[in-house]
Protein backbone atom coordinates (compact mmCIF):
# COMPACT_ATOMS: atom_id res chain seq x y z
CA UNK A 1 0.00 0.00 0.00
CA UNK A 2 1.50 3.33 -0.86
CA UNK A 3 1.30 6.61 0.00
CA UNK A 4 0.10 9.40 -2.41
CA UNK A 5 1.18 12.70 -1.44
CA UNK A 6 0.33 16.10 -3.29
CA UNK A 7 2.34 19.38 -3.33
CA UNK A 8 0.74 21.88 -4.89
CA UNK A 9 3.60 24.94 -5.58
CA UNK A 10 2.72 28.26 -7.06
CA UNK A 11 5.40 29.83 -9.50
CA UNK A 12 6.06 33.92 -8.06
CA UNK A 13 8.41 36.61 -8.90
CA UNK A 14 11.27 35.96 -6.88
CA UNK A 15 10.19 38.00 -3.47
CA UNK A 16 13.44 38.62 -3.12
CA UNK A 17 13.90 41.19 -5.85
CA UNK A 18 14.07 44.71 -4.81
CA UNK A 19 11.79 46.93 -4.64
CA UNK A 20 12.27 48.56 -8.03
CA UNK A 21 11.92 45.23 -9.87
CA UNK A 22 8.05 45.51 -8.40
CA UNK A 23 6.09 47.39 -11.14
CA UNK A 24 2.47 48.83 -9.85
CA UNK A 25 -0.08 49.42 -13.07
CA UNK A 26 -2.78 51.26 -10.69
CA UNK A 27 -4.58 51.44 -13.97
CA UNK A 28 -4.76 47.78 -14.83
CA UNK A 29 -4.48 46.89 -11.28
CA UNK A 30 -1.69 44.45 -11.47
CA UNK A 31 1.88 44.31 -10.45
CA UNK A 32 4.86 42.98 -13.05
CA UNK A 33 7.71 41.67 -11.84
CA UNK A 34 10.76 43.02 -14.24
CA UNK A 35 14.16 41.76 -14.34
CA UNK A 36 13.23 39.05 -11.51
CA UNK A 37 13.38 35.51 -12.33
CA UNK A 38 10.44 33.49 -11.15
CA UNK A 39 10.59 31.04 -8.61
CA UNK A 40 8.59 28.37 -6.96
CA UNK A 41 6.75 29.92 -3.78
CA UNK A 42 9.78 29.78 -0.83
CA UNK A 43 6.74 27.96 1.63
CA UNK A 44 5.74 25.64 -1.59
CA UNK A 45 9.47 24.47 -1.43
CA UNK A 46 8.86 23.83 2.35
CA UNK A 47 6.01 21.81 1.02
CA UNK A 48 8.13 20.00 -1.38
CA UNK A 49 10.88 19.65 1.32
CA UNK A 50 8.25 18.16 3.97
CA UNK A 51 7.10 15.70 1.45
CA UNK A 52 10.62 14.77 0.62
CA UNK A 53 11.47 14.23 4.12
CA UNK A 54 8.31 11.89 4.26
CA UNK A 55 8.74 10.19 1.29
CA UNK A 56 13.04 9.60 2.71
CA UNK A 57 11.86 7.52 5.87
CA UNK A 58 8.45 5.47 4.34
CA UNK A 59 8.14 2.95 2.07
CA UNK A 60 6.45 3.33 -1.31
CA UNK A 61 6.08 7.52 -0.94
CA UNK A 62 5.07 8.79 -4.45
CA UNK A 63 5.03 12.54 -5.02
CA UNK A 64 2.78 14.63 -7.09
CA UNK A 65 3.40 18.28 -7.88
CA UNK A 66 0.65 20.71 -8.90
CA UNK A 67 1.20 23.71 -10.46
CA UNK A 68 -1.15 26.49 -11.64
CA UNK A 69 -0.93 29.45 -13.61
CA UNK A 70 -0.25 31.78 -16.52
CA UNK A 71 3.05 31.08 -17.95
CA UNK A 72 4.52 28.56 -16.04
CA UNK A 73 8.68 28.40 -16.25
CA UNK A 74 9.22 24.69 -18.04
CA UNK A 75 12.80 24.92 -16.00
CA UNK A 76 11.08 26.20 -12.54
CA UNK A 77 8.96 23.32 -12.63
CA UNK A 78 11.77 21.02 -13.76
CA UNK A 79 13.92 22.07 -11.01
CA UNK A 80 11.59 21.25 -8.41
CA UNK A 81 10.09 17.71 -9.89
CA UNK A 82 13.79 17.07 -9.78
CA UNK A 83 13.90 17.41 -6.37
CA UNK A 84 12.15 13.80 -6.16
CA UNK A 85 8.88 13.87 -7.31
CA UNK A 86 7.33 11.39 -9.41
CA UNK A 87 5.22 13.29 -11.92
CA UNK A 88 3.49 16.70 -12.32
CA UNK A 89 0.40 18.16 -13.16
CA UNK A 90 -0.09 21.61 -14.90
CA UNK A 91 -2.34 23.69 -15.30
CA UNK A 92 -2.36 26.51 -17.58
CA UNK A 93 -3.74 29.38 -19.39
CA UNK A 94 -4.03 32.68 -19.76
CA UNK A 95 -7.46 33.36 -17.38
CA UNK A 96 -5.21 31.31 -14.91
CA UNK A 97 -3.51 35.01 -14.39
CA UNK A 98 -2.72 35.10 -10.51
CA UNK A 99 -3.63 38.62 -10.58
CA UNK A 100 -7.22 37.59 -11.98
CA UNK A 101 -7.98 35.10 -9.49
CA UNK A 102 -8.56 35.73 -5.94
CA UNK A 103 -8.30 33.00 -3.49
CA UNK A 104 -11.78 31.70 -3.59
CA UNK A 105 -11.69 30.69 -7.52
CA UNK A 106 -8.27 29.92 -7.03
CA UNK A 107 -8.99 27.22 -4.10
CA UNK A 108 -12.12 26.15 -6.60
CA UNK A 109 -9.58 25.59 -9.48
CA UNK A 110 -6.96 23.78 -7.55
CA UNK A 111 -10.02 21.37 -6.12
CA UNK A 112 -10.37 20.39 -9.83
CA UNK A 113 -7.30 19.94 -10.71
CA UNK A 114 -6.17 17.41 -7.42
CA UNK A 115 -9.45 15.72 -8.55
CA UNK A 116 -8.00 15.10 -11.98
CA UNK A 117 -4.65 14.33 -10.24
CA UNK A 118 -6.23 10.90 -9.27
CA UNK A 119 -6.36 9.56 -5.31
CA UNK A 120 -4.06 11.41 -2.91
CA UNK A 121 -3.80 10.40 1.09
CA UNK A 122 -1.74 13.85 1.90
CA UNK A 123 -1.88 17.48 0.42
CA UNK A 124 0.66 19.60 1.30
CA UNK A 125 0.60 23.61 0.48
CA UNK A 126 2.55 26.20 1.69
CA UNK A 127 1.51 28.76 4.33
CA UNK A 128 0.72 31.15 1.83
CA UNK A 129 2.08 32.40 -1.21
CA UNK A 130 5.00 35.30 -1.35
CA UNK A 131 2.62 37.20 -3.92
CA UNK A 132 -0.31 37.84 -2.80
CA UNK A 133 0.11 37.20 0.74
CA UNK A 134 -3.12 35.90 2.04
CA UNK A 135 -2.77 32.30 3.44
CA UNK A 136 -6.39 31.04 2.26
CA UNK A 137 -5.97 28.46 -0.88
CA UNK A 138 -4.60 25.74 1.47
CA UNK A 139 -7.58 25.73 4.02
CA UNK A 140 -9.99 26.50 1.48
CA UNK A 141 -8.70 23.67 -0.96
CA UNK A 142 -9.24 21.72 2.29
CA UNK A 143 -12.69 22.49 2.92
CA UNK A 144 -14.09 21.90 -0.98
CA UNK A 145 -12.20 18.20 -0.85
CA UNK A 146 -14.02 17.60 2.27
CA UNK A 147 -10.73 16.55 4.16
CA UNK A 148 -9.08 17.88 7.72
CA UNK A 149 -6.35 20.43 7.45
CA UNK A 150 -3.65 21.65 9.85
CA UNK A 151 -2.14 24.90 9.06
CA UNK A 152 1.63 26.09 10.29
CA UNK A 153 3.66 23.00 10.24
CA UNK A 154 7.29 23.05 11.29
CA UNK A 155 7.39 19.23 11.07
CA UNK A 156 5.11 16.68 9.08
CA UNK A 157 5.02 12.51 9.79
CA UNK A 158 3.04 9.93 8.52
CA UNK A 159 2.01 7.46 11.29
CA UNK A 160 -0.37 4.40 10.59
CA UNK A 161 -3.13 5.93 8.80
CA UNK A 162 -3.19 9.07 10.04
CA UNK A 163 -0.55 12.64 9.95
CA UNK A 164 1.21 14.12 12.44
CA UNK A 165 2.07 17.65 12.50
CA UNK A 166 3.81 20.07 14.87
CA UNK A 167 2.08 23.03 14.57
CA UNK A 168 3.96 26.62 14.92
CA UNK A 169 2.81 28.92 17.55
CA UNK A 170 4.15 31.95 18.97
CA UNK A 171 5.07 30.51 21.99
CA UNK A 172 6.58 27.34 20.68
CA UNK A 173 3.86 24.72 18.97
CA UNK A 174 1.10 22.16 19.05
CA UNK A 175 1.20 18.51 18.12
CA UNK A 176 -1.75 17.81 16.02
CA UNK A 177 -3.22 14.79 14.33
CA UNK A 178 -5.54 13.94 11.74
CA UNK A 179 -6.68 10.71 9.64
CA UNK A 180 -5.74 10.63 6.29
CA UNK A 181 -6.51 11.87 3.56
CA UNK A 182 -6.12 15.45 5.29
CA UNK A 183 -4.19 18.70 3.31
CA UNK A 184 -1.43 20.20 5.67
CA UNK A 185 -0.33 24.05 5.12
CA UNK A 186 3.64 24.43 5.95
CA UNK A 187 5.43 27.19 7.31
CA UNK A 188 9.56 28.21 6.80
CA UNK A 189 10.62 26.70 10.00
CA UNK A 190 10.60 22.71 8.32
CA UNK A 191 13.72 24.23 6.25
CA UNK A 192 14.89 24.58 2.79
CA UNK A 193 14.33 22.34 -0.05
CA UNK A 194 16.91 20.62 -1.06
CA UNK A 195 18.97 21.16 -4.44
CA UNK A 196 18.65 18.33 -7.08
CA UNK A 197 22.00 17.24 -8.73
CA UNK A 198 22.57 18.21 -12.26
CA UNK A 199 22.55 14.70 -13.09
CA UNK A 200 18.65 14.99 -11.36
CA UNK A 201 17.97 17.82 -13.51
CA UNK A 202 18.62 15.99 -16.64
CA UNK A 203 17.25 12.90 -16.10
CA UNK A 204 13.75 14.94 -14.57
CA UNK A 205 12.14 15.47 -18.51
CA UNK A 206 11.11 11.85 -18.29
CA UNK A 207 9.08 12.07 -15.16
CA UNK A 208 5.76 11.90 -16.43
CA UNK A 209 3.90 15.37 -16.86
CA UNK A 210 0.52 16.34 -17.27
CA UNK A 211 -0.41 19.04 -18.68
CA UNK A 212 -4.26 20.73 -18.52
CA UNK A 213 -6.25 23.60 -19.88
CA UNK A 214 -8.87 25.99 -17.98
CA UNK A 215 -11.76 23.49 -20.38
CA UNK A 216 -10.65 20.24 -18.39
CA UNK A 217 -11.45 21.47 -15.32
CA UNK A 218 -15.17 22.22 -16.67
CA UNK A 219 -15.07 25.98 -14.37
CA UNK A 220 -15.57 29.16 -14.87
CA UNK A 221 -13.19 31.49 -13.16
CA UNK A 222 -15.02 34.23 -13.65
CA UNK A 223 -17.79 33.03 -11.47
CA UNK A 224 -15.59 31.88 -8.38
CA UNK A 225 -14.05 34.91 -7.31
CA UNK A 226 -15.71 36.77 -3.85
CA UNK A 227 -13.22 39.30 -3.68
CA UNK A 228 -12.16 41.89 -5.71
CA UNK A 229 -9.21 44.25 -5.91
CA UNK A 230 -9.96 47.81 -6.75
CA UNK A 231 -7.30 49.95 -6.37
CA UNK A 232 -3.64 49.08 -6.24
CA UNK A 233 -0.58 51.67 -4.80
CA UNK A 234 3.15 51.88 -3.82
CA UNK A 235 2.84 51.84 -0.02
CA UNK A 236 4.93 54.74 1.27
CA UNK A 237 6.80 53.57 4.23
CA UNK A 238 9.56 56.74 4.68
CA UNK A 239 9.79 58.54 7.44
CA UNK A 240 11.74 61.58 8.99
CA UNK A 241 14.60 60.10 10.19
CA UNK A 242 16.45 61.97 12.95
CA UNK A 243 20.04 61.39 13.14
CA UNK A 244 21.53 61.21 16.68
CA UNK A 245 25.14 62.32 16.92
CA UNK A 246 28.10 62.32 19.47
CA UNK A 247 32.35 63.28 19.69
CA UNK A 248 32.77 59.83 19.61
CA UNK A 249 30.85 56.32 18.71
CA UNK A 250 30.27 55.74 23.05
CA UNK A 251 29.02 59.05 23.59
CA UNK A 252 26.52 58.67 20.13
CA UNK A 253 25.55 55.50 21.97
CA UNK A 254 24.15 57.45 25.10
CA UNK A 255 22.78 60.29 23.13
CA UNK A 256 20.21 58.00 21.38
CA UNK A 257 19.24 56.59 25.00
CA UNK A 258 18.69 59.85 26.29
CA UNK A 259 17.19 61.40 22.60
CA UNK A 260 14.77 58.24 23.02
CA UNK A 261 13.72 60.05 26.65
CA UNK A 262 13.27 62.90 25.87
CA UNK A 263 11.06 62.39 23.36
CA UNK A 264 9.18 59.94 25.48
CA UNK A 265 9.80 56.88 23.37
CA UNK A 266 11.22 55.17 26.28
CA UNK B 1 -30.21 33.41 5.04
CA UNK B 2 -31.58 35.95 7.40
CA UNK B 3 -30.36 39.73 6.00
CA UNK B 4 -26.45 40.36 7.05
CA UNK B 5 -26.54 43.24 9.53
CA UNK B 6 -24.35 44.84 11.91
CA UNK B 7 -20.31 44.51 12.51
CA UNK B 8 -18.61 41.68 14.71
CA UNK B 9 -16.21 41.24 15.61
CA UNK B 10 -14.37 38.20 16.58
CA UNK B 11 -12.77 38.86 20.22
CA UNK B 12 -9.47 36.87 21.41
CA UNK B 13 -8.58 36.60 24.92
CA UNK B 14 -5.60 36.26 27.17
CA UNK B 15 -4.47 33.90 29.63
CA UNK B 16 -5.82 36.10 32.54
CA UNK B 17 -9.06 35.73 30.26
CA UNK B 18 -9.20 39.43 29.20
CA UNK B 19 -9.54 40.68 26.06
CA UNK B 20 -6.31 41.11 24.11
CA UNK B 21 -5.22 44.84 23.12
CA UNK B 22 -5.60 43.57 19.90
CA UNK B 23 -9.50 43.03 20.43
CA UNK B 24 -10.14 46.33 21.83
CA UNK B 25 -8.19 48.35 18.86
CA UNK B 26 -10.87 45.87 16.80
CA UNK B 27 -13.73 47.05 18.56
CA UNK B 28 -12.16 50.78 18.25
CA UNK B 29 -12.18 50.74 14.76
CA UNK B 30 -15.73 48.61 14.76
CA UNK B 31 -17.69 51.83 16.34
CA UNK B 32 -15.94 53.90 13.44
CA UNK B 33 -17.23 51.47 11.06
CA UNK B 34 -20.94 50.56 12.78
CA UNK B 35 -21.04 54.45 12.97
CA UNK B 36 -20.16 55.20 8.88
CA UNK B 37 -22.45 52.44 8.29
CA UNK B 38 -24.94 53.29 10.69
CA UNK B 39 -26.04 49.96 12.39
CA UNK B 40 -24.68 48.23 15.62
CA UNK B 41 -21.41 46.79 17.04
CA UNK B 42 -21.40 43.72 18.57
CA UNK B 43 -18.85 41.25 19.57
CA UNK B 44 -18.72 37.34 19.42
CA UNK B 45 -16.91 35.86 22.43
CA UNK B 46 -15.87 31.99 22.76
CA UNK B 47 -14.51 30.84 25.34
CA UNK B 48 -14.75 29.39 29.40
CA UNK B 49 -15.15 31.51 32.44
CA UNK B 50 -15.40 34.68 29.99
CA UNK B 51 -18.16 36.32 31.73
CA UNK B 52 -16.17 39.11 32.53
CA UNK B 53 -14.03 39.67 29.02
CA UNK B 54 -17.98 39.91 27.73
CA UNK B 55 -18.93 42.64 30.51
CA UNK B 56 -16.17 44.49 29.45
CA UNK B 57 -16.55 44.39 25.65
CA UNK B 58 -19.71 45.36 26.57
CA UNK B 59 -18.90 48.62 27.61
CA UNK B 60 -17.62 49.52 24.01
CA UNK B 61 -20.15 47.41 22.31
CA UNK B 62 -24.11 49.62 20.65
CA UNK B 63 -25.55 46.27 19.91
CA UNK B 64 -24.72 42.57 21.89
CA UNK B 65 -22.28 41.03 23.30
CA UNK B 66 -22.69 37.09 21.95
CA UNK B 67 -20.88 34.93 24.93
CA UNK B 68 -20.56 31.33 24.29
CA UNK B 69 -19.38 29.95 27.56
CA UNK B 70 -18.06 25.90 27.33
CA UNK B 71 -15.31 24.08 28.60
CA UNK B 72 -14.98 22.78 25.21
CA UNK B 73 -14.01 26.36 23.88
CA UNK B 74 -11.51 26.96 26.69
CA UNK B 75 -8.62 26.63 23.91
CA UNK B 76 -8.25 26.70 20.08
CA UNK B 77 -9.72 23.89 18.27
CA UNK B 78 -10.31 24.41 14.75
CA UNK B 79 -13.11 22.00 14.53
CA UNK B 80 -15.26 22.60 17.38
CA UNK B 81 -14.84 26.77 17.01
CA UNK B 82 -15.73 25.98 13.29
CA UNK B 83 -18.67 24.15 14.04
CA UNK B 84 -20.13 26.29 16.86
CA UNK B 85 -19.08 29.67 14.91
CA UNK B 86 -20.66 28.99 11.03
CA UNK B 87 -23.99 27.83 13.05
CA UNK B 88 -24.26 30.74 14.90
CA UNK B 89 -23.34 33.37 11.74
CA UNK B 90 -25.68 31.45 9.62
CA UNK B 91 -28.47 32.31 12.13
CA UNK B 92 -26.93 36.05 12.47
CA UNK B 93 -25.10 36.77 9.55
CA UNK B 94 -23.14 40.28 9.91
CA UNK B 95 -22.57 42.57 7.51
CA UNK B 96 -18.84 42.57 8.76
CA UNK B 97 -16.98 39.80 10.90
CA UNK B 98 -13.66 41.18 12.17
CA UNK B 99 -10.52 39.22 13.69
CA UNK B 100 -7.67 39.61 14.43
CA UNK B 101 -4.84 38.52 12.41
CA UNK B 102 -3.55 36.33 14.91
CA UNK B 103 -2.36 32.95 15.31
CA UNK B 104 -6.26 31.52 15.64
CA UNK B 105 -7.26 34.50 13.18
CA UNK B 106 -5.44 33.07 10.96
CA UNK B 107 -6.42 29.27 10.80
CA UNK B 108 -10.41 30.00 11.81
CA UNK B 109 -11.66 32.29 9.24
CA UNK B 110 -10.24 31.33 6.09
CA UNK B 111 -12.18 28.16 7.33
CA UNK B 112 -15.02 29.98 7.94
CA UNK B 113 -15.26 32.05 4.91
CA UNK B 114 -14.93 28.40 2.63
CA UNK B 115 -17.48 26.74 4.93
CA UNK B 116 -20.11 30.22 4.56
CA UNK B 117 -18.76 30.94 0.94
CA UNK B 118 -18.77 34.57 3.06
CA UNK B 119 -15.23 36.96 1.49
CA UNK B 120 -12.48 37.06 3.48
CA UNK B 121 -9.64 39.32 3.38
CA UNK B 122 -6.53 38.68 5.64
CA UNK B 123 -4.04 40.82 7.10
CA UNK B 124 -6.19 43.86 6.49
CA UNK B 125 -3.64 47.38 7.25
CA UNK B 126 -6.56 49.67 6.70
CA UNK B 127 -10.52 49.44 6.46
CA UNK B 128 -12.58 52.12 5.12
CA UNK B 129 -16.30 52.74 4.45
CA UNK B 130 -16.59 54.43 1.39
CA UNK B 131 -20.60 54.80 0.13
CA UNK B 132 -22.61 51.32 1.51
CA UNK B 133 -19.29 49.18 1.62
CA UNK B 134 -16.32 48.73 3.58
CA UNK B 135 -13.01 48.73 1.81
CA UNK B 136 -10.25 46.20 2.82
CA UNK B 137 -6.44 47.71 2.12
CA UNK B 138 -4.01 44.63 2.67
CA UNK B 139 0.11 44.29 1.65
CA UNK B 140 0.51 41.88 -1.52
CA UNK B 141 3.98 41.13 -3.41
CA UNK B 142 5.84 41.07 0.35
CA UNK B 143 4.57 44.36 0.88
CA UNK B 144 5.71 46.28 -2.40
CA UNK B 145 2.21 47.16 -3.23
CA UNK B 146 -1.18 48.18 -1.44
CA UNK B 147 -4.23 46.62 -2.59
CA UNK B 148 -7.43 47.45 -1.96
CA UNK B 149 -10.16 45.15 -1.87
CA UNK B 150 -13.98 44.75 -2.20
CA UNK B 151 -16.19 41.56 -0.71
CA UNK B 152 -18.63 40.55 -2.86
CA UNK B 153 -20.63 38.50 -1.30
CA UNK B 154 -23.25 39.93 1.83
CA UNK B 155 -21.24 38.99 4.77
CA UNK B 156 -17.58 40.28 4.26
CA UNK B 157 -14.87 38.58 6.21
CA UNK B 158 -11.18 39.90 7.39
CA UNK B 159 -8.19 39.89 9.99
CA UNK B 160 -6.18 42.73 10.75
CA UNK B 161 -3.42 42.94 11.83
CA UNK B 162 -2.29 44.64 15.24
CA UNK B 163 -2.34 48.57 15.09
CA UNK B 164 -4.51 49.04 12.89
CA UNK B 165 -7.35 50.34 15.24
CA UNK B 166 -6.96 52.66 17.78
CA UNK B 167 -8.20 51.98 21.79
CA UNK B 168 -12.11 52.06 21.69
CA UNK B 169 -14.34 54.67 24.13
CA UNK B 170 -16.75 53.52 25.84
CA UNK B 171 -20.45 53.47 24.27
CA UNK B 172 -23.74 55.26 25.71
CA UNK B 173 -25.40 52.66 26.44
CA UNK B 174 -23.71 49.65 27.57
CA UNK B 175 -24.98 46.49 24.42
CA UNK B 176 -26.51 43.58 25.74
CA UNK B 177 -24.17 40.71 27.14
CA UNK B 178 -26.32 37.37 25.56
CA UNK B 179 -25.43 34.03 26.89
CA UNK B 180 -25.89 31.22 24.18
CA UNK B 181 -26.33 27.33 24.86
CA UNK B 182 -23.38 25.84 22.93
CA UNK B 183 -23.63 22.28 21.64
CA UNK B 184 -20.06 21.50 20.79
CA UNK B 185 -19.76 18.30 18.31
CA UNK B 186 -19.25 14.91 20.04
CA UNK B 187 -16.46 13.75 17.31
CA UNK B 188 -14.04 15.71 15.51
CA UNK B 189 -10.83 14.45 13.06
CA UNK B 190 -8.36 16.57 14.52
CA UNK B 191 -7.07 15.59 17.82
CA UNK B 192 -4.63 17.82 19.79
CA UNK B 193 -2.18 16.31 21.28
CA UNK B 194 -0.49 19.22 23.42
CA UNK B 195 1.71 22.23 23.42
CA UNK B 196 5.68 22.44 24.26
CA UNK B 197 6.47 26.11 25.25
CA UNK B 198 9.59 26.73 24.08
CA UNK B 199 11.83 28.76 26.02
CA UNK B 200 12.83 31.86 25.57
CA UNK B 201 9.61 32.52 23.61
CA UNK B 202 8.05 33.37 26.78
CA UNK B 203 7.49 36.85 25.44
CA UNK B 204 6.50 35.81 21.33
CA UNK B 205 8.11 38.18 19.10
CA UNK B 206 4.25 39.16 17.62
CA UNK B 207 2.88 40.26 21.44
CA UNK B 208 6.78 42.07 22.24
CA UNK B 209 6.19 45.29 23.07
CA UNK B 210 10.20 45.89 22.05
CA UNK B 211 11.96 44.34 19.47
CA UNK B 212 15.25 44.51 19.03
CA UNK B 213 16.74 43.17 15.97
CA UNK B 214 20.27 41.95 14.21
CA UNK B 215 21.30 41.55 10.64
CA UNK B 216 24.13 40.40 8.47
CA UNK B 217 25.82 43.09 10.01
CA UNK B 218 26.15 41.44 13.26
CA UNK B 219 28.90 39.42 11.67
CA UNK B 220 28.23 36.13 14.14
CA UNK B 221 26.34 35.02 17.07
CA UNK B 222 28.09 36.93 19.59
CA UNK B 223 26.40 40.24 19.06
CA UNK B 224 22.80 38.32 19.98
CA UNK B 225 24.30 37.70 23.74
CA UNK B 226 24.26 42.01 23.64
CA UNK B 227 20.83 42.62 21.88
CA UNK B 228 19.61 40.38 24.53
CA UNK B 229 20.65 42.15 27.47
CA UNK B 230 19.14 44.86 25.42
CA UNK B 231 15.45 43.32 25.28
CA UNK B 232 16.02 42.33 28.26
CA UNK B 233 16.02 45.80 29.67
CA UNK B 234 13.41 47.20 27.38
CA UNK B 235 11.27 43.84 28.19
CA UNK B 236 11.09 43.32 24.85
CA UNK B 237 12.57 40.24 22.54
CA UNK B 238 15.47 39.43 19.91
CA UNK B 239 14.81 39.67 16.11
CA UNK B 240 16.40 39.14 13.37
CA UNK B 241 17.06 39.73 9.58
CA UNK B 242 17.04 37.06 7.37
CA UNK B 243 20.93 36.63 6.79
CA UNK B 244 21.72 36.10 10.34
CA UNK B 245 18.72 32.85 10.57
CA UNK B 246 20.39 31.57 7.41
CA UNK B 247 23.89 31.79 8.61
CA UNK B 248 22.76 30.09 12.31
CA UNK B 249 23.65 33.34 14.52
CA UNK B 250 19.78 33.02 15.14
CA UNK B 251 16.84 30.78 15.30
CA UNK B 252 14.91 30.76 12.64
CA UNK B 253 11.64 31.18 15.26
CA UNK B 254 13.32 34.80 15.47
CA UNK B 255 13.12 36.23 11.75
CA UNK B 256 11.59 39.57 11.23
CA UNK B 257 10.19 39.67 7.36
CA UNK B 258 7.47 38.57 4.84
CA UNK B 259 8.90 35.05 5.21
CA UNK B 260 9.45 35.25 8.79
CA UNK B 261 7.21 36.76 11.58
CA UNK B 262 4.95 40.22 11.37
CA UNK B 263 5.75 42.30 14.10
CA UNK B 264 4.57 45.92 14.74
CA UNK B 265 5.72 46.69 18.68
CA UNK B 266 5.68 50.07 20.26
CA UNK B 267 9.60 49.88 19.74
CA UNK B 268 11.79 48.47 16.79
CA UNK B 269 15.50 48.64 17.31
CA UNK B 270 17.29 47.33 13.47
CA UNK B 271 20.94 46.67 14.71
CA UNK B 272 23.20 46.62 11.58
CA UNK B 273 19.65 46.10 9.15
CA UNK B 274 20.47 47.58 5.86
CA UNK B 275 16.44 47.06 4.92
CA UNK B 276 15.55 44.94 2.56
CA UNK B 277 12.20 44.82 1.26
CA UNK B 278 11.08 41.64 2.82
CA UNK B 279 12.20 43.10 6.35
CA UNK B 280 10.85 46.02 5.81
CA UNK B 281 7.51 44.51 5.00
CA UNK B 282 8.00 42.60 8.82
CA UNK B 283 8.21 45.49 10.67
CA UNK B 284 7.60 48.56 8.77
CA UNK B 285 4.17 49.16 10.62
CA UNK B 286 5.63 49.84 13.97
CA UNK B 287 5.55 52.63 16.06
CA UNK B 288 9.05 54.44 16.61
CA UNK B 289 11.68 52.45 14.85
CA UNK B 290 15.27 52.77 15.52
CA UNK B 291 18.15 52.36 13.45
CA UNK B 292 22.08 51.17 14.11
CA UNK B 293 24.27 51.03 11.11
CA UNK B 294 27.56 52.02 9.87
CA UNK B 295 26.49 53.06 6.27
CA UNK B 296 25.55 56.25 6.36
CA UNK B 297 23.46 55.28 3.01
CA UNK B 298 21.46 52.42 4.43
CA UNK B 299 18.18 52.46 3.48
CA UNK B 300 16.90 51.32 7.22
CA UNK B 301 17.44 55.13 7.64
CA UNK B 302 14.90 56.53 5.16
CA UNK B 303 11.85 54.16 7.10
CA UNK B 304 13.19 54.93 10.71
CA UNK B 305 12.22 57.64 13.23
CA UNK B 306 16.18 57.64 15.35
CA UNK B 307 19.22 56.47 13.43
CA UNK B 308 22.69 56.48 14.35
CA UNK B 309 25.15 55.91 12.25
CA UNK B 310 28.43 53.37 13.68
CA UNK B 311 29.81 50.23 14.48
CA UNK B 312 27.10 48.78 16.56
CA UNK B 313 30.39 46.79 18.71
CA UNK B 314 31.20 50.76 19.74
CA UNK B 315 27.76 51.94 19.97
CA UNK B 316 26.05 49.07 21.98
CA UNK B 317 27.69 49.22 25.54
CA UNK B 318 27.42 52.62 26.09
CA UNK B 319 23.69 52.62 24.89
CA UNK B 320 22.89 49.31 27.13
CA UNK B 321 24.61 51.18 30.57
CA UNK B 322 22.67 54.61 29.27
CA UNK B 323 19.66 52.41 29.52
CA UNK B 324 20.84 50.99 32.93
CA UNK B 325 21.52 54.17 34.49
CA UNK B 326 17.73 55.56 33.15
CA UNK B 327 15.77 57.24 36.26
CA UNK B 328 12.46 55.21 35.95
CA UNK B 329 9.47 57.50 34.72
Amino acid sequence: MGLNIIVCAKQVPDPEGPPSSFEINEAELKVTARGIPPVINPFDENALEAAMRIKESHEQVSITLISMGKGISKAVILKAVAVGADASLLVEGDSLDASLLDSFATARLLAAAVARAGGYDLVLCGRQAADTNAGLVGLGLAQLLGIPAITLAQKVDVAGDGVVVERVLPDGYEVVEAPLPALVTVSGEVGDLRYPSLQAIKAAKAIPQTVLGLADLDLDPSTLGRVRTVALAAPSRERRCKMVEGETPEEAGRNLVLALRQDKVI
Amino acid sequence: MADAKGIYILAELDEGLKPTSLTLELMGLGQRLASDLATDLNAVLLGSGAQAAAQELARYGTGEVLLLDEPALSGYHPEIYIEVLAGLLRSRPPLVLLAGHTSMGQDLLPRLAFALDCGLVSDCVGLRVEGEEVLFTRPVYGGNALATQRVETPTAMATVRARVGDAPSPAGTAAAVIPLEVSPPAQTRLEMKGKEVLSGRECPLEEAPVVVSGGRGMGGEEGFGQLREIAALMGGAVGASRPPVDSGWAASTCQVGITGKVVAPDIYIAVAISGSTQHLSGMSESGKIVAINKDPDAYIFKVSDYGVVGEWKQLLPSFTAALKELPKV
